[in-house]
């Protein structure tokens, strides 16, 4: 997925973000890092230049309340959380980049209702790739990618990768499908 | 400013099982636990300053030694996780009734205990206590041996006052000969590439102490002109009641060694530390405790961050 697409999918959620309120500053963002921080700051940006207003930002990490932290290799960095706004009876929107097994997102969210009691919490992917194993969806969605297990979806950002870009990866072989 | 401990992390990877001290702990090892004590004193500010991370763990905190600070801020650092603690002190247990460490520590790891924090008169218990069981074991103090944790407060509360610690000048002052904390930190400290003096009566002060590559001095003035950082060290009340002649008298000590408010005012720079529980009027006149200068209650809420990140970083994950 090529880097005008990545952006036109960016103004496609700040639109649809926005549809269900009247104030273009009424909800709350919340980027998970690390991608879902930069994508959510980006979405922030095509609100602002849109709207002239700007939403309350947060961002969230959930290593804390990951169910898999036992299992792994190695221990997983903790990164910054900075929510500086009071959560009570917002209306929240939760950004990330790949959603896959669903357990990340059901993570964040109990982390969330730790930091307040929000009113609602919407959740806004780039990639859906399938396989959950929770009972959880995306209220706004990039692509829907059906995907297989070996393979992996990288998303890419300015910030951080030097593209704008989403990747399917096999990982057996390593081949790009652009 | 999010993206440095990603890239950090990739090449790095904290191998640690247990604490026994800084001494077998790298650079690298202590700045990343450092780095990563930032991110869990966030947690103590949340309105639900409560993780479920270690859940699954179950924590035993030894203290063969009495300790209010350190057992309380180990035990908050565990409960702020979500661990099931239990505690046991030589007050009102078997070790009363004669059972040696070796029994007792058996006997709780039959309970299916992943960690073990221990504080003992003996340095060199925790050592010992790896080779018994599979838990991993932290040091809180072992005789005047080591004290990491309270080393990883100290340094985490200088970095917040002086972010690259390197080349700073840190003076430690009082009882050297001793203090535990001293150890830790000195090792510490000199690994950050950081400057270390100490300065004590003569009769405090370690014979070959100045090997280790520290400065010395007698002279309080010369310390409190030259440093960026002084922290004093508590005087043992009971080891001086039990006249054991070390210096003449309190009094003596706080007009020689004493940090008095004629200094902060003399020398506009330096930061007070103390790891507490403070003599008011022995190591520092009282009005220093309660000046900006001081930073002695952030030590105690690091001391809490320090901990949760040493216990998170030592209880995940398979190791390697």
């Amino acid at each position: 997925m090529p880097a005008e697409d990545v952006n036109r999918t960016f103004k496609r959620f700040a639109h649809q973000i926005l549809e269900p309120f009247d104030d273009a500053a009424h909800p709350a963002v919340i980027g998970m890092q690390t991608r879902g921080v930069h994508i959510a700051r980006r979405i922030l940006n095509v609100i602002e230049s849109e709207y002239s207003q700007r939403p309350d930002f947060g961002i969230l990490d959930v290593t804390f309340y990951r169910d898999d932290f036992r299992t792994r290799l190695k221990v997983p960095a903790v990164q910054i959380t900075e929510i500086p706004f009071d959560l009570y009876d917002r209306d929240v929107i939760l950004v990330d980049d790949v959603l896959y097994t669903g357990r990340t997102v059901r993570s964040a969210m109990d982390a969330l209702m730790d930091y307040g009691r929000p009113r609602s919490i919407h959740f806004c992917c780039m990639v859906d790739r399938g396989h959950r194993e929770l009972p959880i969806t995306a209220d706004y969605v990039g692509i829907r990618v059906p995907t297989h297990q070996n393979e992996e979806v990288q998303v890419k950002v300015k910030e951080l990768d030097g593209e704008d870009a989403v990747y399917l990866v096999n990982v057996d072989m390593e081949q790009d499908h652009g | 400013m999010v993206d440095s401990t990603e890239t950090g992390s990739v090449e790095y990877h904290f191998g640690q099982k247990h604490l026994l001290g800084l001494r077998a702990y790298s650079r690298e090892d202590i700045l990343y636990i450092l780095e990563q004590a930032r991110y869990f004193r966030e947690i103590l500010d949340r309105p639900v300053p409560k993780v479920p991370t270690l859940r699954d763990k179950t924590i035993v905190n030894l203290f063969y030694e009495n300790s209010t600070r350190t057992r309380l801020s180990f035990e908050l650092a565990q409960k702020r996780m979500g661990a099931d603690v239990v505690n046991f002190s030589t007050g009102n247990s078997s070790a009363k009734k004669g059972e040696s460490l070796k029994d007792t520590i058996r006997n709780i790891s039959s309970m299916k205990i992943n960690m073990v924090v221990v504080r003992h008169e003996s340095p060199g218990v925790p050592d010992f206590l790896t080779r018994l069981v599979d838990a991993s074991i932290i040091n809180a103090g072992d005789g005047a041996h080591e004290h990491p944790t309270q080393a990883l407060l100290d340094m985490f509360t200088m970095q917040q006052i002086h972010p690259e610690l390197k080349g700073r000048k840190v003076a430690i002052i009082g009882d050297i000969s001793h203090s535990r904390v001293v150890r830790s930190n000195l090792i510490g400290l000199k690994k950050l590439g950081a400057e270390v003096l100490l300065c004590g009566p003569k009769t405090l002060m370690p014979l070959y102490v100045e090997k280790l590559g520290v400065h010395i001095s007698y002279d309080l003035e010369e310390t409190l002109k030259w440093c960026d950082i002084a922290m004093a060290l508590r005087i043992q009340l009971e080891r001086q009641e039990r006249s054991t002649g070390l210096f003449p008298s309190l009094r003596e000590y706080y007009q020689k060694f004493g940090i008095r408010m004629e200094h902060l005012e003399r020398y506009p720079d330096f930061t007070v530390m103390h790891p507490g529980p403070v003599n008011r009027g022995v190591e520092l006149e009282s009005d220093v405790v309660d000046s900006e200068r001081a930073v002695i209650l952030n030590q105690v809420t690091n001391g809490v961050a320090v901990r949760m990140a040493v216990l998170y970083l030592l209880s995940g994950g398979k190791r390697v």
